[in-house]
């Protein structure tokens, strides 16, 4: 149904994707515009998600709430680009329970654009850290969290 | 050996070594090449010896250590801090590999709702 490419690219912390539907522009364009589509595959089925709103305007936000069996994670879009049914840009984060930007958390930027191909639609996809600094706050908090769990097995060591 | 390293002032000295911006951002490019420590003063508005004392804090705190090459010295830092970097690369290419999939279920399940009764592009 699909051929997709998925290429990561260490150093710059980027991730391109091309996906092939046999599927009219319109239809791929409403997987990501109308939220009853939208949420059934943003999250995984371990932690569906919800969409409590969704404005694909520049400068609009969409906010979700991802529930798990032990977890509840919440996240928004910042939209910073939209030309329907062709091209869409938003900045992913985490936010805390009051809408709020969770600080020490990376923002994955995400660029989506679609294009009429033979009788399918071709969608082109690039995620990547939002800044050089979110890729510092992933290395550190690597870091911070390979000690916490060091620190861990010390502190079991010596019990 | 390896517990006598991590006492409170080990791990004290690791959490200061992260919180200065310009030690971060120092670690970033160690994580990604092995830079001298003059071609990391050059990187930076400061002096030299500036440069180099974020260096040996980085070093005290053992995230980096030193290796002389030549008239050089080259900065490397701990493998894990990369190895982090490219697991959560490769956590956050998974997760998109799954939307991928769950999005081409959705737009391979024809029993989808009434709007799409006439799709553009597959009526003829």
């Amino acid at each position: 149904m699909s051929i997709t490419s998925v290429n990561t690219d260490y150093d710059n912390l980027t991730i391109t994707v091309i996906a092939d539907f046999d599927a009219a522009i319109k239809r791929v364009w409403d997987v990501w515009s109308d939220p009853r589509k939208l949420q059934r595959w943003w999250g995984p089925p371990t932690d569906p998600a919800t969409f409590q709103t969704l404005e694909l305007t520049p400068g609009g936000q969409a906010t979700y709430i991802m529930t798990g069996p032990d977890r509840v994670t919440r996240g928004a879009w910042q939209v910073t680009a939209v030309d329907p049914p062709t091209s869409l840009e938003f900045t992913d984060i985490f936010t805390d329970t009051d809408g709020r930007p969770i600080a020490h958390m990376p923002a994955i930027t995400v660029s989506v654009r679609l294009t009429e191909r033979d009788r399918g639609t071709r969608m082109q996809l690039h995620v990547k850290f939002a800044s050089r600094e979110d890729m510092d706050k992933l290395i550190s908090t690597g870091i911070a969290e390979s000690l916490r769990h060091t620190v861990g097995q010390i502190d079991g060591l010596l019990a | 050996m390896v517990v006598g390293e991590l006492t409170g002032d080990v791990v004290d000295g690791l959490f200061h070594a992260l919180a200065d911006p310009t030690r971060r951002d120092i670690l970033r490019r160690c994580a990604i090449g092995e830079p001298s420590v003059s071609r990391l003063a050059r990187a930076y508005p400061m002096s030299f010896a500036a440069v180099q004392k974020h260096v040996a804090v980085l070093e005290r705190a053992g995230l980096v250590t030193k290796q002389r090459r030549g008239r050089e010295q080259l900065v490397r830092t701990d493998a894990g801090a990369v190895s982090h970097a490219r697991q959560a690369l490769d956590d956050l290419e998974a997760t998109w590999r799954g939307r991928l999939d769950r999005m081409s279920a959705l737009l391979a399940d024809s029993t989808e709702p009434a709007d799409e009764d006439l799709p553009i592009g597959e009526t003829g």
